[in-house]
């Protein structure tokens, strides 16, 4: 094992431990917020897997977005994201995240979040119950462990 | 040396720690206190209003309720009563009843959400996880009752989806005696906690003149003084037949504004176990006409934050005309602009807190600054070239 391959495993360990997740409401009716916020609560407890809800996102690792994206939040989504520091991960959770819901037509919406931003996890659900938001993090945690599925999705992008 | 004293600008938003949904403020300090605030919202502005035209009156309904996620099935009730007004149906009297238990179970998830909210904003964090703790009751009676924890979709266009089963109710009672009992604690602890009370003990006062002013309404104006409780005004579905006593207090400050919060939960659980012992039976849906006249009509109710206001037009065929809604938070919003000048910085999540805003409610309009172009009125062309340059990038 060379120098290198062991500060990377030395990375991936204190990644997969303690991810900090930055949430953003890019549109979204509240109802998934909500939900996010009720799986980092004690009947659910994300924490436990090491995430922490972070304010800056200066400090983030992986970005929640809920929503379908509006016209106006679009640019302060770029922005949060740019502002990440890498490697950064998206989560989009919700129907309207994925495909726009049942918001799709309406004229303010862009529709999903993968038409600004690079996905890497999907929680489908309107709302998404708590068990399956602590679902999409654990595979994502997951894919920082083993990165060769991770490599699989930066070609797909 | 410049002796001016400096304006310092703080941002806050869109995307912020404290609260869950985007709203830009800015807010202009001189040291710790505040000289200005300005606000500015639109950031979850969907297109709403715009969309039910192209959408028949059942699929509506499911767009409606998604307007909040928080506030759902009080949003579900202000389309389906306006609609059936439209069309001369009424809903069956148990269909009512049990709309009404659900918009008051909606009522305590929506309050005790608050509550923690509020507490987290006190950098109470401890109140925070315990209350949503505790909210978990009521979202597993909402499941049970429902389907699903959020956006419940209980109403159908003309009754409601599901009936009360005598397995449901021993599940609401058993709930909310744990529920009740919880609430007796989180009124000791916003009453006495030293800490909590310094934070918000004539803290964000309103007066009842400011009520009046600024057109409050909900739980903020019932914290002043001001009855204003559409359930009692003007009752609608079964709130006639199972009448609420209303809460009120009259400091005005964030204290009050926590205890009136709590106190109507109290009185949500007295109403709650009225309605499941003396259920009226019968049907639990009346026959809809697809297509309804052209005719007009407002239907108002009271959801957990306030007024809530619904303007529906028929035009003859199964889609509606226009749908204008009218949301709480656009009402109580103003005072925080007012409130926040002369207060501590600090103070101000708390003040921002203490109206429940709900931005996801609130953004469906999207303000205009008439001086651009100097007149107060403008065409259709005009307003949709702004809109096209607004959004050019």
């Amino acid at each position: 094992m060379t120098w290198q391959q062991v500060v990377d495993d030395f990375k991936t360990w204190a990644r997969v431990n303690s991810p900090w997740v930055v949430h953003f409401n890019t549109g979204s009716c509240n109802g998934c917020d909500i939900e996010i916020l009720a799986t980092l609560t004690p009947r659910y407890d994300l924490e436990r897997f090491g995430v922490k809800l972070e304010g800056s996102p200066r400090h983030g690792d992986v970005l929640i977005c809920t929503g379908p994206v509006t016209l106006q939040a679009r640019d302060r989504l770029l922005r949060v994201y740019e502002q990440m520091p890498e490697p950064k991960f998206v989560i989009a959770v919700g129907s309207c995240a994925i495909s726009g819901g049942v918001f799709q037509g309406c004229y303010n919406i862009i529709g999903h979040v993968d038409e600004v931003l690079p996905v890497d996890v999907y929680i489908p659900g309107c709302p998404p119950r708590p068990e399956a938001i602590i679902d999409g993090v654990v595979k994502l945690l997951g894919h920082l462990k083993d990165p060769a599925p991770q490599a699989n999705i930066e070609e797909a992008n | 040396m410049n002796t001016v004293p400096e304006r310092f600008v703080v941002p806050i938003g869109p995307q912020h720690p404290a609260l869950k949904e985007p709203g830009h403020f800015e807010f202009t300090v001189d040291g710790e206190q505040v000289t200005a605030a300005s606000v500015r919202l639109g950031y979850a502005h969907r297109g709403i209003e715009k969309a039910t035209e192209g959408r028949n009156w059942v699929q509506n309904l499911y767009l409606l309720e998604r307007i909040c996620g928080i506030c759902s099935h009080i949003h579900a009730t202000a389309y389906c009563l306006g609609v059936e007004k439209l069309a001369g149906v009424t809903a069956p009297p148990r269909a009512q009843a049990i709309r009404v238990v659900v918009a008051e179970l909606e009522r305590i998830h929506s309050h005790l959400l608050w509550l923690g909210v509020a507490a987290h904003e006190a950098g109470f964090d401890t109140l925070f996880m315990y209350s949503w703790r505790d909210r978990e009751t009521v979202m597993d009676i909402l499941e049970a009752l429902t389907g699903n924890r959020v956006n419940y979709s209980a109403n159908l266009l003309g009754g409601v989806k599901f009936d009360m089963t005598p397995e449901l109710q021993d599940m609401i009672l058993k709930g909310l005696e744990f529920l009740e009992q919880r609430t007796h604690d989180y009124v000791a602890v916003v009453t006495t906690d030293a800490t909590l009370l310094q934070r918000t003990r004539g803290v964000g006062v309103t007066s009842r003149e400011q009520v009046e002013e600024l057109g409050l309404i909900g739980p903020t104006a019932r914290a002043s003084g001001a009855l204003r409780d559409l359930r009692v005004e003007s009752p609608y579905a079964a709130y006639a037949d199972f009448p609420i006593v209303p809460v009120t207090a009259t400091e005005g400050d964030l204290e009050a504004r926590f205890v009136v919060r709590l106190k109507e939960l109290f009185e949500s659980y007295r109403l709650i176990r009225l309605i499941l012992e003396k259920l009226p039976e019968g049907e639990l849906q009346a026959r809809m006409p697809r297509k309804i006249k052209p005719a007009e009509t407002i239907s108002r109710v009271e959801a957990p934050r306030g007024e809530l206001f619904y303007f529906i037009k028929s035009n003859g065929t199964d889609q509606p005309e226009r749908i204008k809604v009218r949301t709480p938070t656009l009402c109580n919003l103003a005072s925080v602009c007012i409130l926040a000048v002369g207060s501590q910085l600090a103070d101000v999540p708390m003040i921002l807190a203490g109206v429940d805003p709900c931005f996801s409610c609130n953004d469906r309009a999207v303000s205009i600054h008439s001086t651009k172009l100097g007149e107060k009125q403008w065409t259709w062309a005009q307003l949709r070239q702004y809109g096209i340059d607004y959004y050019r990038r």
